[in-house]
């Protein structure tokens, strides 16, 4: 019995002289969920753009199989014809467009080359019935959650009549409840014969979901478990993603020895004029010196914003309440003030507010100091090309020379030159934000390292991060933050992961 | 023939940088052929650089403008206006030596207003600078109104726009101050590539070889002394020239060296990334538009002094003339990327094929066809260019 959907024989493919796949073999049956792992750089998204007719035929070696027939997929479009949709981690959604228009976005429903709105509408509502979406058509996407937009997706996907569904981490950016509530889509889904493929990095889910999972590492297939013969556990998964024992994700920290405060927060509330309300709400936090203090919660908690309103006020929120760093009433107009006072920030968001692609590592390095290697506003370049050495040796970012652009660089590089960036001021308390999203495991325990380095040099550590391993694994203590409020506050001994979550979803 | 294959790797993957040169060289040379070697001439190259002048110090300015991703309309009514207000001050008596300054620093405030509105205000810079283009053509009209043209007949002045530096002695014909010139140009370009070479090998970076090195110091060298005995055998080296090779070197050192040039590249590389390095993005804001006013009340000097008058017209149409050599040159429209070397060498390339093209008695309209072609040329390629590297 072997009705496979979807058959990837031998599939390779090359990066100007990088191997990012090297013979996969990726078997879908039909009707089946199955779930896609691996490391970042792993070869899965590369392994999907091939399948989705981005890479077109004849630039990878190997073949596709589907509905049994060899295809040859030349453009996206080719591929969507004959029923594969592909719903990517950055929605592809409009957001001063309502949901129909979205759902029949160069779909559109045409009488006589008319567009007819009312029978798109029509049509909307028994799709999002589908989704067991319960809105209004005509409601403007930018009024719905990310959740809800997940599901918007999908619908657009289901217009098409599509038969292989691909989702790209489609619950990365959603909260408990919403990813559930994908996950019971994805089962009602299968029910109704639609098969689908996940990328996910979250294990829990696969093993809730999965019917197989395949794991891909280095651009070759490891192996594919089979759920119906109890394969899909996640030491298996694990095992096969990492080839390494999942005890030592986090190294070690011997001194535990806690000075001074160096941050408190009392009272502390930032207001979102252009949002209007409460990003962050009577906020009362201190830190220590030599401390990692670990903010939990989820998405759109506020955490970010609570690290923007200390850092300078980024965002140019209304703030209230009092802002103590090292015992002194702090007042910061621009995020300048608050780098002199020794506060990093290093963002979340790297490509988009972290670095400057289009400029050298050396560069990218000594953004947030050039005061330090100039002299009457002249830059000494000799200097900068030193410190820029000193960070790329103890970093270990892996480089041909620091005059690569900081764009050409892999996740976990690009996060060890924004760390450089941020070390080259010296701060005396630096505020992480997900320090380890999209990088692979390798780089995670290296940049873990480092924060173990610089707390022993007497640094402080705020470490936002939607890990619930990480923060376990490497915070000292733990606040959890819901809706812009801290929820609760526990010692890592205190600490679980069903505590935080409970709190994070109060 | 190693060296040949290193000279192609070399051409290869800077083409983006000697792209501009290579048809700069080009245009020269087939102009050079179609009228005879009358292109190539010492007056007809001294006129040529001169007229560039004003065009030149605007794209220099606009090109930073464009790398923090704004765009600037007003510059060329703003340079007519301020302009119109040196002739009027001069006819006025008021000393030409105070004049300068005046207009400059009304440049200055014009500019800061430009960039009051943009960076506190928040208003696009396209709609801001539209709104100043009204107003700066509308202002030019009321000064000139009733005057109509305004002659100016102080030399000094004029002399910045049609006269030469003082020769000192002539040798066999030639310009002596002006070959100097040229000799310390050359001295100059040969130290700073030896010590920018020399620490660049200090610190294991890529360099090409030895021969290949000498090589391009010869040709660059060669490059400028044929302009300078070009020049030499004319009038020498004009005060129009003088003035853009001031203003290249004073803004090319800001750009490449200071702080505040690191600052105007990171801000037209990712503004939030900039703000949230603890970079001052609206007073590097204000500050571009406050070098973009002045450069534009530069403009406007040189101009009036080319033309020894100020007319109602004057500053039609120089902001997209500058914009379009900013292009030319290399700037890049998502902000970030370009070069003051660039901007210049950009406003040359059009300069040039009015020139050439006025020599061939070409027609007007054909000869804005052209400009737009090679204008969407220079475009073309530097995107191409840019998506290979990538």
């Amino acid at each position: 019995m072997s009705d496979y959907i979807l058959e990837m024989n031998q599939i390779s493919k090359e990066f100007t002289g990088v191997k990012a796949l090297s013979n996969v073999n990726f078997k879908v049956q039909r009707g089946e969920i199955h779930c896609l792992v691996g490391e970042n750089g792993a070869g899965k998204s590369t392994l999907m753009k091939v399948l989705s007719g981005v890479y077109p035929f004849g630039n990878y070696d190997g073949d596709i199989v589907f509905n049994g027939e060899v295809q040859k997929f030349n453009k996206i479009p080719d591929s969507v014809d004959v029923g594969i949709a592909i719903i990517y981690q950055e929605l592809a959604l409009f957001p001063d467009l309502a949901v129909y228009e979205n759902i029949f976005i160069n779909n559109e429903i045409q009488k006589g080359g008319i567009l007819d709105w009312n029978e798109a509408i029509v049509q909307s509502k028994d799709l999002l019935e589908k989704v067991k979406l319960k809105v209004n058509p005509e409601t403007l996407i930018k009024e719905l959650g990310v959740g809800k937009q997940q599901l918007i997706e999908i619908a657009k996907a289901l217009s098409k009549e599509v038969k292989l569904l691909i989702l790209d981490e489609p619950t990365a950016a959603l909260n408990e409840d919403d990813s559930e509530n994908l996950l019971n889509l994805l089962r009602a889904l299968k029910e109704q014969g639609i098969t689908s493929i996940m990328i996910s990095h979250k294990l829990k889910e696969v093993i809730a979901i999965a019917d197989k999972a395949t794991v891909l590492r280095d651009g070759e297939t490891m192996c594919t478990l089979d759920a119906s013969k109890g394969e899909i556990t996640e030491a298996a998964i694990i095992k096969n993603m990492v080839g390494r024992d999942i005890g030592n994700i986090y190294p070690k920290r011997s001194n535990k020895e806690f000075g001074e405060k160096i941050l408190e927060l009392i009272n502390w509330s930032a207001y979102d004029s252009t949002l209007g309300r409460n990003v962050a709400k009577d906020v009362n936090i201190h830190v220590n010196r030599g401390e990692i203090i670990g903010l939990a919660g989820l998405m759109g908690a506020g955490r970010t914003e609570l690290a923007q309103s200390i850092f300078g006020n980024a965002k140019n929120y209304k703030l209230q309440g009092d802002l103590f760093v090292e015992g002194m009433i702090a007042y910061y107009k621009h995020t300048s003030d608050a780098i002199k006072a020794g506060i990093a920030y290093v963002t979340e968001d790297r490509k988009g507010n972290g670095l400057f692609l289009l400029q050298d590592i050396k560069q990218n390095i000594s953004a947030g100091n050039l005061k330090g290697i100039s002299s009457n506003g002249i830059v000494n370049e000799n200097e900068e090309i030193k410190v820029a050495e000193e960070y790329r040796a103890s970093l270990g970012i892996k480089t041909p020379s620091i005059l690569q652009m900081a764009g050409n660089l892999s996740g976990g590089n690009q996060q060890k030159v924004s760390l450089g960036k941020w070390l080259f001021v010296s701060p005396k308390l630096l505020i992480l934000d997900e320090p380890t999203r999209g990088i692979d495991v390798g780089a995670k325990f290296e940049i873990y390292s480092v924060m173990n380095e610089l707390i022993d040099k007497g640094m402080s550590i705020i470490m936002i991060s939607s890990e619930l391993g990480e923060i376990l694994g490497m915070s000292d203590r733990v606040y959890v933050m819901a809706e812009g409020e801290i929820k609760g506050e526990m010692s890592a001994e205190e600490a679980s992961q069903e505590k935080i979550m409970q709190l994070a979803t109060q | 023939m190693n060296l040949l294959k290193e000279a192609k790797q070399v051409i290869k993957h800077n083409i983006r940088d000697y792209g501009m040169y290579i048809a700069l060289f080009v245009i020269m040379i087939t102009f050079s052929i179609l009228t005879d070697g009358l292109f190539m001439s010492s007056r007809n190259i001294s006129n040529l650089l001169d007229s560039a002048g004003y065009i030149a110090v605007l794209a220099v300015g606009v090109m930073l403008v464009i790398v923090i991703r704004h765009i600037d309309l007003s510059i060329g009514f703003l340079a007519g206006f301020l302009g119109a207000i040196s002739a009027i001050l001069l006819l006025n008596g008021i000393p030409v030596y105070i004049v300068f300054p005046i207009v400059l620093i009304l440049g200055i405030v014009a500019g800061s207003i430009t960039g009051f509105l943009v960076a506190k205000v928040g208003i696009p810079a396209f709609v801001a600078t539209l709104a100043g283009w009204l107003i700066y053509r509308g202002a030019i009209l009321s000064v000139t109104e009733r005057s109509g043209t305004i002659n100016v007949d102080n030399d000094v002045f004029n002399a910045i726009g049609n006269g030469y530096i003082p020769s000192i002695m002539e040798i066999g014909g030639l310009h002596l101050l002006s070959l100097l010139v040229g000799l310390v140009g050359i001295l100059l370009y040969i130290y700073s590539a030896i010590s920018n070479r020399r620490n660049k090998m200090k610190y294991n970076f890529e360099v090409v070889s030895k021969q290949m090195f000498i090589l391009q110091i010869a040709f660059v060298s060669t490059i400028i002394a044929y302009f300078t005995w070009l020049l030499a055998g004319y009038n020498g080296i004009s005060w129009t020239v003088v003035i853009i090779l001031l203003v290249v070197i004073v803004y090319h050192f800001v750009t490449t060296k200071t702080v505040i040039g690191r600052h105007i590249y990171a801000v037209g590389s990712n503004p939030e990334a900039a703000h949230l390095s603890g970079i001052n993005v609206s007073k590097i804001t204000f500050l571009v538009f406050g070098s973009m006013g002045m450069l534009s009340a530069l403009s406007g000097i040189l101009f009036t002094a080319r033309l020894q008058a100020a007319t109602t017209t004057a500053g039609t149409l120089f902001e997209l003339d500058a914009i379009a050599a900013a292009f030319v040159g290399g700037v890049s429209a998502a902000g970030g990327v370009g070069k003051v070397t660039g901007a210049v060498i950009g406003a040359i390339v059009m300069a040039t094929l009015t020139n050439g093209m006025n020599l061939m008695g070409v027609g007007i309209a054909p000869q804005y066809m052209i400009r737009g072609g090679v204008l969407a040329l220079a475009v073309i390629f530097d995107v191409m260019t840019r998506r290979q590297k990538a």
